[in-house]
């Protein structure tokens, strides 16, 4: 790395005062030689000949330049990052970008992208995450490349599990000689990208202004291909600061031009198609098959032929829920052949494992199938499987394996079934989907039934919560951005959810803390659509995590609905150390709170709608008495709609 | 459906034993020792169920069959054995179960017939 250099003062006042000096001689001399003429008096000349002093001010860089001597490289940076249509960068400011911050909001007029002020670097990247699964393009966020990625590594990690794309770059400063002391030092490492690289889809450290061209094009292409997943950088800051050098040729920004997604082999899927069009009873199970909205006609479509349940996993929304084949886990144990999109656990989708400490505490497994099943797996995750962090889940062994983009893959998928169905089962197809309506019927009846099951009850029963926000948005445009905490899915099970941005999946890898940022970005992506509703179902851990994205939303005016599952506590920590102190034969600990001791959010109990108060939101509660929750929505989603986020402290029962 | 058929043979079996004279069981003390023994995490405070556990209240099992099954549960639910859970909070929590008021028909409900 060239060590940083120091130009040269010039004092542009006297340099000014000499040439016009110079120039009047200059000036003058020509017309004394012209003509002989009648002595007058000797001239002094009006312009003097420059010296070497203000020869150097005129040639060499201006004083404002001195300490950059050319176009900072961070100014180039902007130059690339612009050609690829980044809008915003959810970031928490640091030194180790300080140049990048700066030719971002001066030289790139604070524009494609926008800098969005954040908190904390989780909710940055939280932020991103959530913004991707709207909008479907990625963002950038910049971070400190050791304190600061730290802090984001959860939200990564969270991306990596959920296949979304954010572009992370993290500062750095590789030239021990020359950085600051001190705390630049501690912010330092010869490897920042080493932290993440184990959830990463690709990394590097650009060392020279063109290197960083071309890295950023490429990182952008990889975390844009199927299977979608963030991209670090780590970027010195001597990169940065320092003047674009051109090394013989000039610099250039390299056009992107995105990948097709990888695709199911051929063979493969007429094998695929033949085994589903002689199935008895074919079941599809989803969980991030649908990347956008086409993904969802594609699989209504296949589903539709074959007239096969379908289980939503909800990785995103996949399949209508109101749609007659859109099924339950119970579907599996009566199919004869199954096929699984992009699903994340394809293993526990035909497996049940119980956590009932037998074996020594393991638990036991079986299976939900049928002897003789046939199992079908399309998955682009296939395709990038790392090591060490375990999101691939348990192996599953399956008949027909490919590795590829199920959307892409399904337009064939269709054609071969289409092409594979003989015409003495069509009798039976339709009869299959004649049953399937009665049974969503049935089921429908039996869900609703449950609902009604402690309506009246305070703290409010989570089939009321969620029925009495689906009543005050149910005749907007509305998409439910998070809910994170269990409320037992009631939206998945009683709200229509038929369009892909009304339900957008989960955190990926379950790490507590994803809901309120990523609501944010959603938030942001619906409102830049314009005239969409977001709401969430927050829960009460999920948010203390990193309260302060609250304080983004209102400073960047993202209106959003956020109606709290607040069960005062982390629940499922409750369950788990309750079962361990009855599996060990003991009376749990609760000091004094109603879970286990270290479980519960309780004495004091968080008054969520004052901390939301201070951070610039509308805020109502705690609301405990059911009849009152839907006027409190009511009045809440007026102010949402005027621009302003709002959020309702509703105090819940656990699941 | 393992638990569903090891309830049933203990309903039928009686397994439960009161020691002494009856135990008049109280829902009131019954609604504390649902909340102390952590029976609301999994089936909710009025014992409605959810996605972690099934509804228990109203009308509950009978006691013999509900005492047999906490007793020795090896599904997904933990066993609760005399020694954390006594004789006579459970008669309690079965007293307050039965004390939990009938839900409405949802087709009562107007939010959920849309």
């Amino acid at each position: 790395m060239t060590p940083k250099q120091s130009g040269f003062a010039v004092d542009r006042r006297k340099f000014l005062t000499g040439v016009a000096v110079a120039g009047a001689a200059t000036a003058a001399t020509p017309a004394a030689n012209a003509t002989p003429a009648a002595t007058a008096p000797a001239r002094l000349p009006s312009a003097l000949p420059p010296t070497a002093h203000q020869i150097a001010a005129e040639t060499g860089t201006p004083k404002e330049l001195s300490r950059v001597g050319g176009k900072p490289g961070s100014d180039f940076m902007m130059d690339v990052i612009k050609t690829l249509d980044i809008k915003y960068c959810p970031s928490n400011c640091a030194s180790s970008f300080r140049a990048l911050h700066e030719s971002m909001i001066n030289y790139g007029e604070n524009k494609m992208p926008e800098y969005l002020n954040c908190m904390h670097e989780e909710s940055a990247v939280g932020i991103a995450h959530g913004y991707f699964k709207i909008a479907g393009k990625p963002l950038m966020t910049m971070c400190h490349g050791t304190v600061g990625l730290q802090h984001a590594a959860m939200g990564i990690y969270n991306a990596w599990c959920d296949r979304v794309p954010v572009i992370v770059i993290g500062g750095n400063d590789l030239d021990a000689a020359y950085r600051p002391p001190g705390v630049p030092t501690f912010h330092s490492a010869q490897d920042i990208n080493a932290l993440v690289r184990d959830f990463t889809k690709w990394d590097d450290t650009p060392v020279s202004s063109q290197h960083f061209a071309q890295s950023f094009v490429r990182g952008y292409k990889l975390c844009v291909t199927p299977p979608y997943g963030p991209v670090m950088f780590s970027l010195d800051a001597g990169l940065q600061q320092e003047p674009v050098r051109e090394h013989g040729e000039k610099l250039y920004i390299p056009k992107y031009t995105p990948a097709a997604p990888p695709h199911g082999d051929m063979n493969a899927v007429r094998e695929a198609a033949k085994l589903l069009a002689n199935a008895s009873n074919p079941v599809i199970v989803a969980d991030r098959a649908a990347r956008t909205a086409n993904g969802v006609k594609l699989l209504v479509e296949l589903a539709e032929l074959l007239q096969a349940k379908v289980i939503d996993q909800q990785g995103r929304m996949n399949f209508p829920k109101t749609h007659h084949l859109n099924s339950q886990l119970g579907a599996v144990n009566t199919a004869d052949v199954i096929i699984g999109l992009e699903l994340s656990d394809f293993w526990a989708t035909v497996n049940q494992y119980t956590d009932n400490g037998e074996h020594g505490g393991i638990g036991f497994n079986q299976s939900r199938m049928k002897p003789g099943t046939k199992l079908i797996s399309i998955s682009s995750v296939d395709l990038i499987t790392k090591a060490n962090y375990q999101d691939f889940q348990r192996f599953q062994s399956v008949d027909i394996s490919m590795g590829g983009d199920a959307e892409a893959t399904l337009p064939a998928l269709i054609e071969a079934v289409k092409s594979a169905i003989p015409n003495d089962k069509k009798a039976a197809i339709e009869k299959r989907g004649e049953d399937a309506k009665k049974a969503y019927a049935t089921n429908e009846a039996r869900t609703r039934a449950a609902a009604a099951i402690a309506w009246d009850a305070s703290p409010i029963s989570t089939a009321r919560l969620c029925m009495e926000v689906y009543n005050a948005i149910k005749d907007l445009d509305w998409s439910l951005v998070a809910s994170e905490g269990n409320v037992s899915n009631w939206p998945n099970r009683l709200w229509p959810i038929n369009k892909h941005h009304q339900w957008i999946g989960r955190s990926g890898g379950y790490g507590v803390g994803y809901g309120l940022p990523a609501s944010v970005g959603a938030a942001l992506a619906n409102r830049d659509i314009g005239g969409r509703f977001s709401v969430s179902i927050q829960s009460d851990g999920d948010m203390m995590y990193a309260p302060g994205v609250m304080w983004t939303a209102a400073k960047h005016k993202i209106p959003l609905l956020s109606v709290m599952h607040n069960n005062r506590g982390y629940h499922q920590e409750v369950m788990h150390v309750q079962r361990l102190s009855n599996f060990r034969n003991r009376v749990a600990s609760l000091g004094g709170d109603m879970g286990p001791i270290g479980t519960s959010i309780q004495n004091p109990d968080i008054e969520y709608h004052k901390l939301a108060e201070s951070m610039g939101w509308w805020a109502k509660g705690p609301i405990k008495d059911p009849a009152l929750l839907g006027p409190a929505i009511k009045e809440a989603v007026a102010v949402v709609k005027s621009g302003q986020p709002a959020l309702l402290n509703v105090w819940t029962q656990p699941r | 459906m393992r638990w569903v058929i090891k309830l049933s043979l203990a309903a039928l079996t009686a397994g439960l034993v009161m020691s002494g004279a009856a135990y008049a069981a109280s829902a009131e003390k019954g609604k504390t020792a649902y909340v102390q023994h952590g029976c609301w995490q999994c089936h909710g405070f009025v014992g409605q169920g959810g996605i972690t556990g099934p509804k228990l209240g109203p009308d509950p099992l009978p006691l013999e069959g509900l005492s047999a099954f906490i007793r020795s549960s090896n599904g997904p639910m933990p066993p609760y054995p005399e020694k954390i859970l006594p004789n006579e909070d459970l008669a309690d929590i079965h007293a307050y179960l039965q004390s939990v008021p009938k839900p409405p028909d949802y087709k009562t409900i107007p939010l959920l017939n849309p």
